[in-house]
């Protein structure tokens, strides 16, 4: 399973493809799920981050692929973090609970989706090739609007570099800044916050737009990185649950954005493991129970720290993932 | 005038919306005691693959398999939540995060799929399925006939628990623990209640009617196994008790409500009325997030909201 995952010819290069979402999502989770905000909605702010994207990179054909990747980017962490604002403001303002109403979004946000392309005649829908007649598929971007990827045999997505510099900007964010301070006592003590005078509302608000920035920056990644169209088919970009995988690597991670890219890379690994020894022995459906053994593993296993916490100041965060991944 | 449109919508908006009324008549067992599961999708997958299995492998006449089929889907979602609750209640793991990682190990591309491909149940269709079954000789009465008599027993089944439960929750003694376990686990645990017993027991109950959720895709809407088959059921389900205000008889009407949603395009798709799908299938969705921040608002909270321990760990040492 390690040789499929990491060691293999070329699997080294699927494992990474298959890490980058997981990166976005993971970081998007962790950087809510750090103040207590449950936002489950990753799923849909990452539909919308590649709906903004494309619709970007289909508007500024023509451009330079500079303009165009910084373009892509910007819309799909704007319109990433517009949907997250919709549960967002939800719960600062109306105090309603953001666990449900992001995952309800998320279903909302595919039937956007596949309304975009199987019901409609979309800026994004292809309309006038001959392949597009038989099945509907979205409009093609242009070749510039490829992202571009690097080295030779391993080839190295430039969404995954993205997402480590995300990882360290998010890092940097919550441990070097007022900002991230004011989120970890909001966390902790949302009484004492109040008492301080901190601005909780405007909190959740900046939070939850980041973490639907993160998410969307990974459907940017999907389309500019892979797709290079967008994709509504019920067995592509919907199919994989990307954004509740997210949400298993941040807990994995202990919402650490770090530990995040290297949870997503060995998680990535496992599920490309799966699809490449998938066969008679191994039937598809055992990289999920695989990954929710450790996951349930993982969190079972909070009490046992919990309380032994004075023995054992400082504890290895991606011990467990690691060797889980390695079975 | 029992071909018209409406009788049709809603009598498929019946057996559409009794999957989602079985889970989310568990889940409201579950969140009644303050556990909410966010795992519905995977505990109905597990049932929808394992009564397929039973009634392929049962022998016997029609009826007594597919029962048993039924027990024996009731059964797996059980053990499921079974995992879940011993997560959660026993180790006090995050619920929330739980109940993704139980829908990841058992949904679709989990635990189900590997069943249903290792058993082989892929391709084959159902030996039995149920039958819609008129037990009063009603079904031909105008409008109310095809409606409530022209149903199978699975339908009939779910009433019959709408009713129990209601009681349960209502008039019981146990019915009333469970209410006070759900609002203040600390109060009932000074009452000499046991926190643990009743929120095990409610989740398995909860597992178990998830099961026979998930059978009723593969023992009657669609008698066959695909792996993902629910479709997104689970969540719906979750939505659901949202929407009923967490009460078993509006759970009922909710129920049908959002299960003439999903039907209702392919009513009008048969009848030549083309409009996008996707309108009438966000409509629970967005409906329920709208009750939600109703629900929420001050007024109603004290009336209809959530129970006040909903996703709450009880760890007894702390105040």
């Amino acid at each position: 399973m390690f040789e499929a995952a990491f060691t293999a010819p070329g699997a080294l290069t699927q494992s990474l493809i298959g890490a980058t979402p997981l990166v976005f999502v993971g970081l998007a989770a962790a950087a809510a799920f750090r103040m207590n905000l449950f936002n489950i909605g990753g799923e849909g702010q990452l539909y919308f981050g590649a709906i903004g994207s494309s619709a970007a990179g289909l508007l500024l054909a023509g451009q330079s692929t500079t303009v165009l990747i910084a373009a892509m980017m910007a819309a799909g962490m704007a319109a990433g973090a517009a949907w997250a604002l919709i549960p967002g403001f939800l719960r600062a303002y109306l105090s309603t609970n953001e666990i449900i109403t992001s995952l309800m979004l998320n279903y909302v946000a595919g039937l956007i989706l596949t309304y975009l392309i199987f019901d409609s005649h979309s800026y994004w829908r292809d309309t006038t090739s001959a392949s597009a007649a038989v099945f509907p598929v979205g409009k093609a971007l242009p070749d510039a609007a490829n992202w571009p990827t690097l080295g030779s045999s391993v080839v190295l997505p430039f969404g995954f570099l993205v997402g480590i510099g995300a990882a360290a900007l998010l890092w940097a964010l919550y441990s070097r800044t007022r900002f991230g301070f004011e989120v970890q006592v909001m966390s902790d003590s949302p009484r004492a916050a109040r008492y301080s005078g901190m601005r909780t509302r405007r909190k959740i608000l900046a939070v939850m737009a980041l973490s639907g920035a993160l998410a969307g920056l990974g459907g940017a990644s999907q389309v500019g990185d892979f797709l290079h169209t967008l994709d509504a088919d019920p067995k592509g970009l919907r199919a994989y649950g990307y954004g509740y995988t997210g949400i298993v690597v941040a807990a994995l991670a202990r919402y650490n954005p770090f530990a995040v890219v290297l949870v997503a890379f060995l998680l990535g690994g496992l599920q490309n493991a799966g699809s490449a020894l998938q066969g008679p022995d191994f039937p598809s459906g055992l990289v999920g129970v695989m990954e929710g053994m450790i996951l349930f593993t993982t969190l079972g296993g909070e009490l046992l720290i919990r309380y032994r916490v004075r023995l054992q100041r400082k504890r290895s965060e991606t011990v467990s993932p690691a060797t889980g991944a390695a079975r | 005038m029992n071909n018209s449109i409406l009788v049709v919508v809603i009598a498929s908006g019946v057996a559409y919306g009794t999957p989602l009324l079985f889970a989310a008549l568990g889940e409201l067992l579950a969140e009644r005691s303050g556990v909410l599961n966010l795992g519905v999708e995977g505990m109905m997958l597990v049932g929808a693959v394992m009564g397929f299995w039973a009634v392929q492998r049962i022998g016997g006449p029609g009826r007594t398999a597919l029962f048993l089929a039924v027990a024996v889907a009731a059964l797996a979602g059980a053990l499921v939540a079974l995992l879940f609750a011993f997560i959660v209640i026993t180790l006090r793991a995050n619920q929330i995060v739980s109940g993704l990682a139980l829908t990841i190990f058992a949904g679709a591309a989990g635990l189900s799929s590997y069943l249903g491909n290792d058993l082989g149940l892929a391709d084959a269709p159902a030996e039995h399925q149920f039958e819609p079954v008129d037990p009063f000789g009603l079904a031909d009465v105008p409008i109310l006939g095809p409606i409530l008599f022209g149903q199978t027993w699975l339908v009939y089944l779910s009433w019959a628990l709408v009713v129990v439960i209601a009681l349960y929750l209502a008039r019981t003694r146990p019915g009333l623990n469970v209410r006070a376990v759900g609002e203040s686990p600390q109060t009932a645990d000074a009452m000499g209640i046991s926190v643990a017993a009743y929120r095990y027991a409610h989740v398995l109950a909860g597992g178990a009617l998830a099961g026979v959720g998930g059978a009723c895709f593969t023992l009657a809407l669609t008698p066959q196994w695909v792996d993902g088959i629910t479709g997104g059921a689970g969540w719906i389900a979750i939505a659901l008790v949202i929407f009923s205000f967490w009460r078993p008889e509006l759970c009922l009407v909710g129920a049908y409500f959002f299960g003439a949603f999903q039907a209702l395009p392919f009513t009008l798709q048969a009848r030549g009325v083309t409009i996008a799908p996707e309108l009438f299938q966000a409509l629970p969705y967005l409906m329920t997030v709208i009750v939600l921040v109703i629900v929420s608002s001050g007024i109603a909270k004290r009336r209809l909201g959530a129970p006040g321990a909903l996703g709450l760990p009880f760890v007894r040492e702390e105040r």
